[in-house]
């Protein structure tokens, strides 16, 4: 199987949805002539020019609110936020209308928009540039919310959120686009709100997504090799739709459960899994449920300290041995 | 520097003039007799509706807001009139006017403001937020100027498929100094997009009057910073509303391009219901003076009296018929159920709606 990068398989993802849907085209800044500045939609103007590659200016609102209104007479447009974090400067047409249109037209429309980009920290850019918003997607009925944490995922998950007659965030993550994970050739899709266990176990559940799956799993190997301990790795793949059948089955198997995201704490995505455990697999657990996620403060500039800010192995491994003891 | 693409504006050409008769523009000229009728019967029919859903309002019937749309009517009503099959309207949450002139019908609209089950939203949107896709309405947007860049993408659609219409984007004076309006401004212009944004202006953005919320109170000229045609007209004569109008719908048609209109109008109630200082930003005398010499209802009125178009006894029947019907949208609303309680969470998921096969299975879209 071909090994490609994060990156490349976001952008065959793009390449094969634009050749199937006429309707299907990419929006944002630097998306065509420029190549896209994480170079995910690299050639993809040449390939397809003007009409399905369209170059944006810095007008955040006004682009995902073109892409909603165009996306309920039928077009399909896949925003590129060049960081989700500049979604913010668009938040009244992605979280009041991108949302809440279906709802309040009482189920008369749908809007089947993909706003896609980078999600993440850990790259000092300062805490304006570092936004990990997922929580606040899942917060908003209507929304979906994806968070792939290798390449293969994030094709077909991205194809997936294409596909989708629903608004579908992608969130993708600035590190993991070099990396590379094996691809098939062949065609395939990842269903939204089907999670995956990266890693079978029995003594501990790990529940995570994006690239927190990934260190989650280092962790784990970690812990196997050097405590002898055997974690049960869940990479949720998207937040909303959640797979909680998964999670609760996992938890059920090994009972005890870690959750590790790069979210702050509070409100965060796994404030949620963890009521939903304590709810619903309650008398399964043998000590209480643990997190580990960003310390709770912006994120900071410098690099070695935003790097312990944000989860990372070693700060995993300290969770997993207090979620065991 | 200035360039040469302003027109000069109607309303201007008319100040202080005798009104130019725009039921002899070729527009208008060429409306049948029922045609004419037909727009006499919606300007009616809108104010009736709304003083309707006023007195529904001040007995507790409504919750939320009100947005009275009476003073305006004949925007509304002469826009829709110019709309072809292709064409697509989008307005802001004054949106009883638009919602009536589509087509939608006083039941459907009142019961949607009881918050009803037979309400055009299922009691799910409320007054701000009517929708008909099925009549090219795309709602009803509650909040100011977010529904801008939407009539933009309206129009976007219809240019990358290579459909002929326009899409009819709404929004208030109030609007203008949003961000998002005037992004959308520079979008529609910059990618030649046949958008039609028509400014209502009403004088007052809630009860702040344009002179303490705009710096240019020429607000069309906003259109000039975006190398965009633009024209002002006055909006309490329909057959006027409809020659200005039709020129940028062409415009937008046949060229691709955006047009941003300023029609000056006038509403006679507050903000909202709920504004109880509507006569304390503004006169009494203002009000009175613009219900004497500019009602919209009125004048349609009386250009179709004296071109023989209806008679005093056809205006009064039409009056009465539009009043009982939007009694009977009362009655109907009053009357009719709300929705169960088990659709608060359809119409959130269109996969979830449409899982007719059950295929969901191990996957949860709703949390505890």
């Amino acid at each position: 199987m071909p090994l490609i990068t994060y990156r490349e398989a976001i952008k065959q993802a793009l390449d094969e949805e634009i050749q199937r849907d006429e309707n299907v085209c990419i929006m944002g800044e630097e998306v065509a002539q420029y190549n896209g500045a994480y170079k995910v939609t690299e050639g993809l103007w040449a390939k397809y020019g003007d009409k399905r590659l369209i170059d944006t200016p810095i007008s955040e609102a006004a682009f995902s609110g073109l892409a909603i209104g165009a996306s309920m007479l039928g077009i399909r447009p896949v925003v590129e936020m060049m960081f989700m974090s500049f979604s913010y400067v668009a938040i009244d047409q992605l979280f009041n209308n991108g949302s809440f249109c279906r709802y309040m037209s009482g189920g008369l429309m749908n809007v089947p928009i993909v706003v896609r980009g980078p999600a993440n920290g850990g790259t000092s850019v300062g805490a304006t540039h570092s936004h990990t918003p997922e929580n606040m997607v899942a917060n908003h009925p209507g929304l979906k919310a994806v968070c792939p944490s290798n390449a293969y995922d994030a094709k077909g998950l991205m194809k997936a959120a294409i596909r989708d007659n629903d608004p579908v965030f992608v969130m993708e993550n600035t590190l993991l686009y070099g990396e590379k994970w094996e691809v098939p050739d062949e065609e395939y899709i990842v269903e939204l709100g089907v999670a995956n266990i990266l890693k079978e176990g029995t003594d501990l559940t790990i529940v995570s997504h994006g690239r927190c799956a990934m260190l989650s799993l280092q962790a784990a190997k970690t812990l196997e090799e050097t405590h002898g301990i055997s974690v049960e790795v869940v990479d949720l793949r998207s937040i909303r739709p959640l797979d909680e059948e998964t999670i609760l089955s996992s938890v059920r198997k090994t009972h005890r459960a870690l959750l590790v995201e790069e979210n702050k704490p509070f409100c965060g995505v796994d404030a949620q899994i963890s009521h939903i455990i304590q709810l619903k697999a309650f008398d399964d657990l043998d000590a209480p449920i643990r997190r580990v996620s960003a310390i709770d403060a912006p994120n900071f500039y410098s690099k070695e300290l935003e790097d312990w800010q944000l989860p990372n192995e070693e700060r995993i491994i300290e969770g997993a041995l207090k979620a065991i003891a | 520097m200035a360039t040469t693409k302003k027109k000069t504006t109607a309303a201007a050409k008319n100040a202080g003039a005798k009104l130019k008769n725009f039921a002899t523009a070729p527009i208008n000229k060429s409306l049948s007799k029922d045609e004419k009728i037909d727009l006499y019967r919606m300007i009616v029919g809108i104010r009736r509706f709304e003083e309707r859903s006023l007195r529904a309002y001040n007995q507790g019937k409504i919750g939320g807001f009100l947005h009275l749309y009476i003073g305006q009517e004949a925007v509304a009503a002469g826009i829709v009139s110019l709309m072809e099959k292709d064409d697509h309207i989008i307005t802001a949450y004054r949106d009883h006017g638009h919602a009536l002139a589509v087509g939608m019908s006083m039941n459907e609209c009142m019961a949607e403001m009881y918050g009803k089950h037979t309400g055009c939203s299922k009691g799910k949107g409320g007054s701000m937020h009517f929708f008909a896709p099925d009549k090219n309405y795309w709602g009803g947007h509650g909040i100011v100027a977010g529904q801008t860049p939407l009539g933009a993408g309206l129009a976007f659609a219809l240019k990358y498929k290579g459909s002929k219409g326009c899409a009819m984007a709404f929004l208030g004076d109030g609007a203008v100094n949003q961000g998002s309006f005037m992004e959308t401004l520079n979008l529609a212009s910059l990618w030649n997009i046949p958008v039609v944004f028509v400014i209502e202006n009403n004088g007052y953005s809630m009860g702040t009057s344009l002179k303490r919320s705009s710096a240019e109170e020429n607000l069309a000229h906003r259109a000039d910073g975006f190398d965009m045609e633009w024209e002002v007209c006055n909006g309490h004569d329909v057959f006027e509303v409809r020659e200005v109008a039709n020129r940028a719908m062409i415009r937008a048609r046949e060229e691709h391009k955006p047009f941003l209109l300023e029609i000056r109008t006038y509403r006679y109630r507050g903000h909202s219901v709920a504004d109880a200082n509507h006569e304390k930003y503004r006169t009494k005398e203002e009000i009175e003076e613009y219900k004497r010499t500019k009602d919209p209802v009125n004048v349609v009125k009386q250009h179709l009296l004296s071109d023989g178009t209806l008679t005093e006894e056809l205006a009064k029947k039409i009056d009465q018929e539009k009043k009982d019907e939007a009694e009977a949208s009362a009655k109907f609303a009053d009357e009719s159920p709300v929705a169960p309680r088990s659709e608060i969470q359809t119409d959130v998921y269109w996969e979830v709606d449409n899982d007719s096969e059950g295929e969901l299975k191990g996957t949860y879209f709703f949390n505890d």
